[in-house]
């Protein structure tokens, strides 16, 4: 039994390889989509729905990534500078677009297939498939953070992040707040949003760090702040997504910052808490400027090295296209890049009583930085900020410039990091 | 071969010849496969170190000379992962030298079930290192673990969120996993001892701890270096346990993890490659030393050696 099944899944990719490289027009092509696994099935729904509706002109074989976001780049990064032809459609994560786009991995989108990827799609999510004004992927699912409490702890939701740490320190032992605060992506998106919200954008330019001081400032005593106040949950400076998410879901938080998937995941995994689970908009830094929440999610761009390039457009758009965005937040509640979905009911059952909510905070939000060098930048931010604890809220001025320093180097790819 | 060869200089220089002609032809294939699988990686990487060289933006690509080296070495996160992986190597290594001369005594002296003794020790040499390694990482993630349960530990102790915390569960995870192969190599000496001479060390009034120390040890001087000498050179690479538990958050980064930041997340293969040519002359003068240092040849006691 076993052998067989072995003998079967090395003849299956043996079969895979062979078609793989075909371009001679014999049969349907086989495209390979690179992208993050998700675990409702999104993914595999969405190829099978485009190669039915291609006529037998494609098929799109899902080819899954690790979860973990830096990973997922890695090993996409791997292959690209490997020039690797397997890869015919990538899913990007809006981080990656002007890496992948500068470094000539990835296509430009033009002409009519252009207009139609873009469709309805916010502006500012455009903006993460673009770099230097050109479009090299259709925007697929955006994601945003909100801040989830409980209503049975909190009567009224904090509008600043002062606020609610004092609101969850009253608390005592019920009041940590979950943040996403480990050394790896989910910090940099975190310390993002506080920059942006606080009034400043960490770079204005590909090689141009902005990162104006006072704002500046005004963010890391937030982040001082909370991972030295006793709203702090334990285990803060290792806290991700997930483990946000657990602590919430097991009573031990009454406020969270995460990702829209954390409300169906509360109601499914804990029912008691998840009917006391409230939601506003990401909390302020400054009192008198709206709050810049974080922006995740991807787009889907064709590989510079693929073979069939002449229907790799076609699949991506259809793969990122209406349907398909409506398949994924039925599926993995991630939000639609197309603002008209917003009323559909697909989405407001996704999003029960917070749809506009959620796509109030993607119009609202400061998306991480676009250039080259992301992965400089972003490791060299959480080089210095990590652990949260560092900072002194009372005194953020040598961690300003340090940040600064460091910024700048990083723009440049500079120094080891 | 050389011996012999002095030994018996005039009459079989022809043969002498001809014998060590057939042997280099013998090794010939063996040569060949090393030369291309470590000699030409590590040329290739001097030569990017080199160059200014990343991946991202081929088109700035230059010579550059030995700039790349004075990057690193003037950069106190070098000095900083360099102290860090000295440190796991220090501590790890000399833990599993003396648990695994405990260990290797036990085995040496089992008198029932010794092959059920020693496959046992061997587990966790056998599992694969990130396996290990997520498993120790489960076990003390403050949710989901088992060891803040246990007592004296408190109940929400962050073991990856500090420093020394840290390193004590990688360097346990380490110990964990390594003593076997210190244990396996160190019976290996164990056995090669004479019986005899505890006997006549016996029968001459001396102590168990005289016996050890007098007879045991110095007999088994070539293979704890050996031992030693394995096991030093794997801790100065440690990756894997790290890699899993905290990617060089809270200070615990070591070389290797750095290298692996500059040349797979940057794709900067210039530092990078730098970074492992680097580790690559540590490596080397950490072997030197041993064979110089402890003035032992590590072939010696092996017979014809």
């Amino acid at each position: 039994m076993a052998l067989a099944a072995v003998a079967t899944a090395i003849l299956m990719t043996a079969g895979l390889v062979a078609c793989g490289g075909s371009s001679d027009g014999s049969g349907p092509r086989e495209l390979t989509f690179f992208v993050a696994i998700q675990p409702g099935g999104t993914i595999e729904k969405v190829s099978e729905r485009c190669s039915k509706e291609s006529g037998g002109k494609y098929t799109v074989t899902p080819e899954f990534l690790p979860t973990d976001a830096t990973q997922q780049r890695e090993q996409l990064v791997r292959r690209l500078g490997a020039e690797d032809p397997s890869i015919d459609i990538v899913g990007m994560d809006v981080i990656w677009t002007g890496e992948f786009a500068n470094a000539g991995w990835v296509e430009e989108w033009k002409g009519k297939l252009k207009n139609q990827a873009t469709e309805k799609v916010f502006p500012n999510v455009i903006e993460t498939a673009s770099f230097e004004h050109n479009l090299y992927a259709a925007p697929f699912n955006t994601n945003t953070q909100l801040l989830w409490y409980r209503k049975d702890l909190v009567k009224k939701p904090p509008v600043t992040w002062d606020e609610m740490i004092e609101q969850a320190e009253k608390l005592k032992e019920a009041g940590t707040i979950q943040v996403q605060a480990n050394r790896y992506e989910g910090f940099m998106v975190w310390a993002n949003a506080l920059i942006e919200s606080a009034g400043t954008p960490i770079l204005s330019g590909p090689e141009t760090v902005d990162l104006e001081q006072g704002p500046t400032e005004k963010a890391l005593a937030v982040m001082g702040r909370l991972a030295n106040s006793s709203a702090a949950p334990p285990g803060l400076s290792t806290s991700d997504e997930d483990s946000a998410r657990l602590g919430f879901e097991a009573g031990e938080s009454a406020f969270m910052t995460n990702y829209t998937f954390a409300y169906a995941s509360a109601q499914a995994e804990a029912p008691e808490i998840g009917k006391e689970m409230g939601y506003a908009r990401f909390p302020r830094v400054d009192a008198s400027v709206p709050s810049k929440p974080p922006l995740g999610g991807f787009n889907l761009a064709v590989s510079a090295y693929s073979e069939n390039k002449d229907v790799d457009f076609e699949a991506a758009a259809c793969l990122a296209g209406k349907q398909s965005q409506l398949t994924a937040v039925e599926l993995d509640g991630l939000p639609p890049s197309r603002s008209d979905l917003y009323t559909n009911k697909v989405v407001t059952k996704a999003y029960p009583g917070f749809a506009g909510l959620v796509k109030e905070s993607i119009e609202g939000s400061g998306p991480r930085p676009t250039t080259p060098a992301y992965q400089d930048v972003s490791s060299a931010l959480q080089r210095t900020l990590h652990p949260p604890e560092k900072i002194d809220p009372e005194d953020t001025e040598s961690i300003y410039d340090e940040l600064k320093s460091n910024l700048e180097a990083a723009v440049k790819r500079e120094g080891l990091l | 071969m050389e011996a012999s060869a002095q030994k018996a200089p005039a009459v079989n220089s022809q043969r002498t010849q001809s014998e060590r002609k057939l042997a280099w032809m013998l090794c010939a294939p063996a040569v060949i496969a090393m030369l291309a699988v470590t000699a030409y990686p590590v040329g290739y990487a001097i030569v990017l170190s080199l160059q200014k060289l990343d991946l991202r933006f081929p088109e700035q690509t230059e010579f550059i000379g030995l700039a790349n080296y004075g990057t690193v070495l003037s950069s106190e996160l070098w000095w900083m992962d360099v102290f860090n992986t000295l440190l796991i190597m220090l501590i790890s290594v000399s833990i599993e030298l003396v648990l695994g001369m405990a260990i290797a005594l036990v085995m040496h002296r089992a008198i029932f079930g010794r092959g059920v003794v020693r496959t046992s020790v061997l587990i966790p040499y056998g599992i694969i290192t990130v396996v290990a390694a997520f498993a120790w990482q489960f076990a003390f993630a403050p949710d989901t673990g088992f060891v803040n349960h246990l007592p004296l530990i408190a109940e929400d102790m962050d073991w990856f969120g500090g420093r020394f915390s840290s390193f004590a569960v990688i360097i346990l995870a380490e110990i964990w996993k390594t003593t076997p192969f210190m244990a396996l190599l160190l019976l290996a000496g164990l056995v090669t001892i004479d019986g005899g001479l505890y006997e006549a060390a016996k029968v001459d009034g001396a102590s168990a701890w005289q016996r050890f120390t007098r007879i045991t040890l110095p007999l088994m001087k070539p293979a704890i270096l050996v031992a030693l000498l394995f096991r030093t050179l794997d801790g100065f690479r440690v990756f894997n346990t790290i890699f899993v538990m905290t990617r060089g958050a809270q200070d615990t980064e070591s070389v290797s993890i750095l290298g692996y930041n500059q040349l797979i997340s940057r794709l900067n293969l210039g530092l990078g490659s730098a970074v492992s040519v680097l580790i690559f002359i540590c490596v080397f003068l950490i072997a030197f030393l041993f064979v110089k240092g402890f003035g032992t040849r590590l072939d010696e006691g092996r017979p014809g050696g």
